[in-house]
């Protein structure tokens, strides 16, 4: 397979996964704050952290406002991590890899992009939000489901199989990070909230059921932050996800630094003792390091099998 | 969306023009009577629906072509009218062998003017013909590719006068397109018209790809059973993208840019793979001459690939259609094409050629300018219907600059009668309506030759107008080759 299909499938499935994220956070995130009390205040921008685009944000914003956190995430042509960005790159990428993909996955992914185009006011808005996002879920679920059922698993799915699960990986660390510098301690809220607001956080990696069925005790940081690093079976947590793209690597060729680098990510995740790790500060320095990992591994990842560019 | 009231076969009126559904008023032609009967009883609304319904179809398989405009590349809905066009199989079967008959000529004459030009030497074409074109190709001289077979796939686009005379209007021998939209749109016209197919006999279309898949590897230096193929595209931002995508993708070849191959020390052709170096066996090339090998045509050129030439040269990759090929597409040289097949085949055209005028001739050339009012005046070079004068409809600012444009390179123009085209019911706002068409069927040759059953026919979709390109408005039409006796 050509080296620049490889790249452009591999982003595929990460801007997929991105949009797929986002939305399942903005979900999580609005529910709960219809059930705060007026005065606490949750803050807006603390999403936008997750994404890692908050400098961007406030080039553009004074105010952090719903509204404006909002449309950052979901509309805004010139953050590339919003989910009309998001589809838009996937799409393009799709476009550009459609004698590789089955048919119907590209239309789905066309479908989709231009559902966004005549949609996206209502996921701004405050009334058709829930329905939107959710429409976006399901058609990445669907879209998934296409690749999985419909193409042929060979080293185009494993590269989007590894682009999936990065991604996933990057972004729980993230979540887990920004729930911890937010609730962890300090707030005047933990105390009474401090369960739902780590509800909300389990929510955001849709992990609330299967927290519930595995871990038969009640929603706490350090319990919440074990579960989504290190429960093995459960699919959206970082162990699992870092676990699936050392399997798909370990089938492609020439796979011998990225498949080190991975190996390694999957065991400092497994070995991280979260007991140990009792102050706030300890935890975000654990996440830093891991979310380091996985940058380096996206870059030996490039560096690898992706097409060297010349720069002009 | 589009407004009409309703379809009306019995007042739909072709005016002078030659239809190619209607024979006269009220009077179908008989390869088209299944059609016209069909829509005849459909409800103006039931047919605006699936009118609707294909377009919404369009939009969902991703069907575009991408156009430049302001700055941008604009990804377009490609434009199609549901009506389909119709002729009958015994026409055809002649219009056939003419295709293959020019064919055949044109490349045994690009193969004779890059190595003995006997047929200079003969005194049928003068040298300067091609010697002066810009497509001829220094690089090509002394070359003959496997099968002596330089054009291996050729777009020729048929136009029918108001007496029903077919001609060839040209030759397309560079990178032809819109073979992928001629197969779209029967997909489409199925999905919409499924009823249509059960009772009438419409010669199938969809084994275009397998031939063209048949033909490339024919090519291949290493007659095996598997050939890598490649299609090689200039990128995403060329206006024919989707088609390469297409093709690619239904023939299981790779689609590549440039930067994706590479030529070896030992003149073979690899593309950039996950799992290192793969070999190429044949490219499927869809970038001009002028930016295959900045080594040795354009240096500039960041589409090609440097070292292609050189191994083409050496027989190590197949390359369709062969570098060079180009100068048979030259519109001086397709005033020979004629006298091409007597001298080659020692036969009659079975096609006409639309009477071309050559302004590079004093005779000729003094004709033009006297009648740069009744005539059309085309360079030489373009394609897609860029650069050219419509006498009847132009500005007497617009013929004076034509005329300065003659006589400053006369080499570069030809000129020819404003034909009177052929229409076909369309539906437009205003209702159904006579709108003029053309007709690109393809050509493939390789060990043999195959002429795809009918073609894509393109329609000006604007009252009067003659331009059918879709980069200016123009629409498509789904073509039937019917078998009326069956």
């Amino acid at each position: 397979m050509l080296s620049r299909v490889a790249e452009r499938l591999y982003w595929m499935a990460r801007y997929l996964e991105r949009a797929e994220n986002n939305a399942r956070m903005i979900m999580a995130f609005n529910s709960l704050a219809l059930d705060m009390p007026r005065e606490t205040q949750l803050s807006w921008k603390g999403l936008v952290a997750v994404t890692g685009m908050g400098a961007l944000f406030d080039q553009h914003h004074q105010k952090a406002d719903e509204r404006n956190c909002v449309k950052f995430l979901v509309a805004d042509g010139y953050n590339s991590s919003s989910i009309a960005s998001c589809i838009k790159a996937a799409r393009e990428n799709v476009r550009t890899t459609r004698d590789q993909v089955p048919t119907d996955a590209w239309e789905v992914i066309n479908e989709l992009y231009r559902y966004i185009l005549e949609h996206v006011d209502q996921g701004v808005g405050k009334r058709a939000r829930y329905e939107f996002l959710n429409e976006i879920v399901g058609r990445c679920q669907m879209l998934n489901g296409l690749l999985a059922g419909c193409m042929s698993h060979d080293a185009g799915y494993d590269f989007i199989r590894v682009g999936r699960n990065l991604e996933r990986a990057d972004m729980a660390t993230r979540q887990i990070e920004v729930g911890a510098l937010q609730f962890l301690d300090g707030w005047d809220g933990t105390e009474t909230y401090g369960g739902l607001l780590w509800t909300s956080v389990l929510r955001y990696q849709s992990a609330f059921q299967m927290y519930r069925h595995n871990v038969r005790r009640k929603v706490s940081g350090p319990l919440v932050i074990r579960f989504l690093l290190q429960n093995e079976p459960f699919p959206r947590s970082v162990l699992h996800s870092l676990s699936e793209v050392a399997g798909a690597l370990g089938r492609l060729p020439r796979n011998e630094i990225p498949l080190r680098t991975a190996l390694q990510a999957v065991r400092h995740t497994r070995e991280g003792d979260v007991d140990a790790l009792i102050r706030k500060e300890d935890v975000i320095l654990f996440l830093e390091k891991l979310q380091l990992e996985i940058g380096e591994l996206h870059d030996d990842i490039a560096e690898t099998w992706f097409p060297v560019y010349e720069t002009a | 969306m589009k407004k009409n009231k309703s379809i009306d076969w019995k007042n739909y009126d072709p005016n002078d023009f030659f239809d190619e559904l209607i024979a006269a008023k009220g009077k179908p032609r008989p390869a088209a009577t299944a059609i016209t009967d069909y829509l005849g009883n459909l409800g103006s609304e039931e047919i605006q629906a699936r009118q609707q319904a294909a377009e919404l179809a369009i939009l969902e398989m991703g069907i575009s072509f991408t156009i430049y405009s302001e700055g941008e590349n604009i990804d377009r809905a490609w434009p199609f009218d549901i009506i389909p066009r119709v002729i009958s199989l015994r026409e055809w079967e002649t219009i056939e062998q003419g295709l293959a008959q020019r064919l055949t000529a044109l490349n045994m004459f690009i193969n004779d003017i890059y190595n003995d030009q006997n047929i200079v030497k003969d005194k049928v074409i003068p040298k300067y013909v091609f010697a002066n074109s810009k497509n001829f190709r220094e690089q090509c001289r002394g070359f003959t590719p496997p099968l002596g077979v330089w054009a291996h796939i050729c777009g020729s686009d048929l136009v029918r006068d108001k007496d029903g005379t077919v001609y060839v209007l040209e030759d397309n021998l560079r990178v032809p397109s819109g073979v992928s939209y001629m197969l779209e749109n029967r997909q489409l016209t199925k999905r919409v018209f499924p009823e249509l197919f059960d009772n009438t006999n419409i010669l199938p279309l969809d084994d275009y790809t397998n031939q063209l898949f048949d033909m490339l590897a024919s090519i291949s230096p290493r007659p095996q059973d598997h050939p890598k193929i490649a299609v090689l595209t200039p990128g995403i931002f060329n206006s024919a993208y989707f088609e390469h995508s297409f093709l690619a993708q239904r023939m299981g070849a790779e689609l590549v840019e440039g930067a994706d191959l590479v030529v070896g020390e030992d003149d073979c052709v690899y593309m950039r793979t996950v799992e290192g170096l793969e070999r190429v066996d044949v490219i499927y090339r869809r970038i001009d001459d002028d930016f295959l090998d900045p080594e040795e045509f354009r240096a500039d050129s960041t589409l090609g690939v440097p070292g292609l030439m050189r191994a083409w040269r050496n027989g190590k990759v197949g390359l369709a259609n062969a570098p060079g090929a180009g100068v048979a597409d030259d519109k001086v040289i397709y005033a020979f094409v004629p006298d091409m097949i007597r001298y080659y085949l020692d036969e009659e055209p079975i096609i006409p050629n639309v009477p071309t005028w050559m302004c590079v001739n004093k005779q000729d050339q003094e004709y033009v300018l006297e009648h740069l009012d009744e005539l059309v005046v085309k360079p030489a070079n373009e394609s897609g219907g860029y650069g050219m004068l419509v006498g009847p409809h132009s500005t007497k600012k617009q013929r004076a600059e034509f005329a300065r444009l003659i006589k400053k390179n006369p080499r570069n123009y030809i000129a020819q009668p404003t034909l009177s085209l052929s229409v076909a019911p369309t539906l437009c706002d205003e209702g159904l309506a006579p709108r003029h068409l053309d007709l690109r069927p393809f050509v493939l040759q390789g060990v043999r030759t195959y002429v795809t059953a009918g073609g894509l026919t393109r329609v000006a979709m604007r009252k009067g107008s003659l331009v059918v390109n879709s980069s200016q408005g123009g629409g498509s039409k789904d073509t039937w080759i019917v078998d009326e006796e069956n």
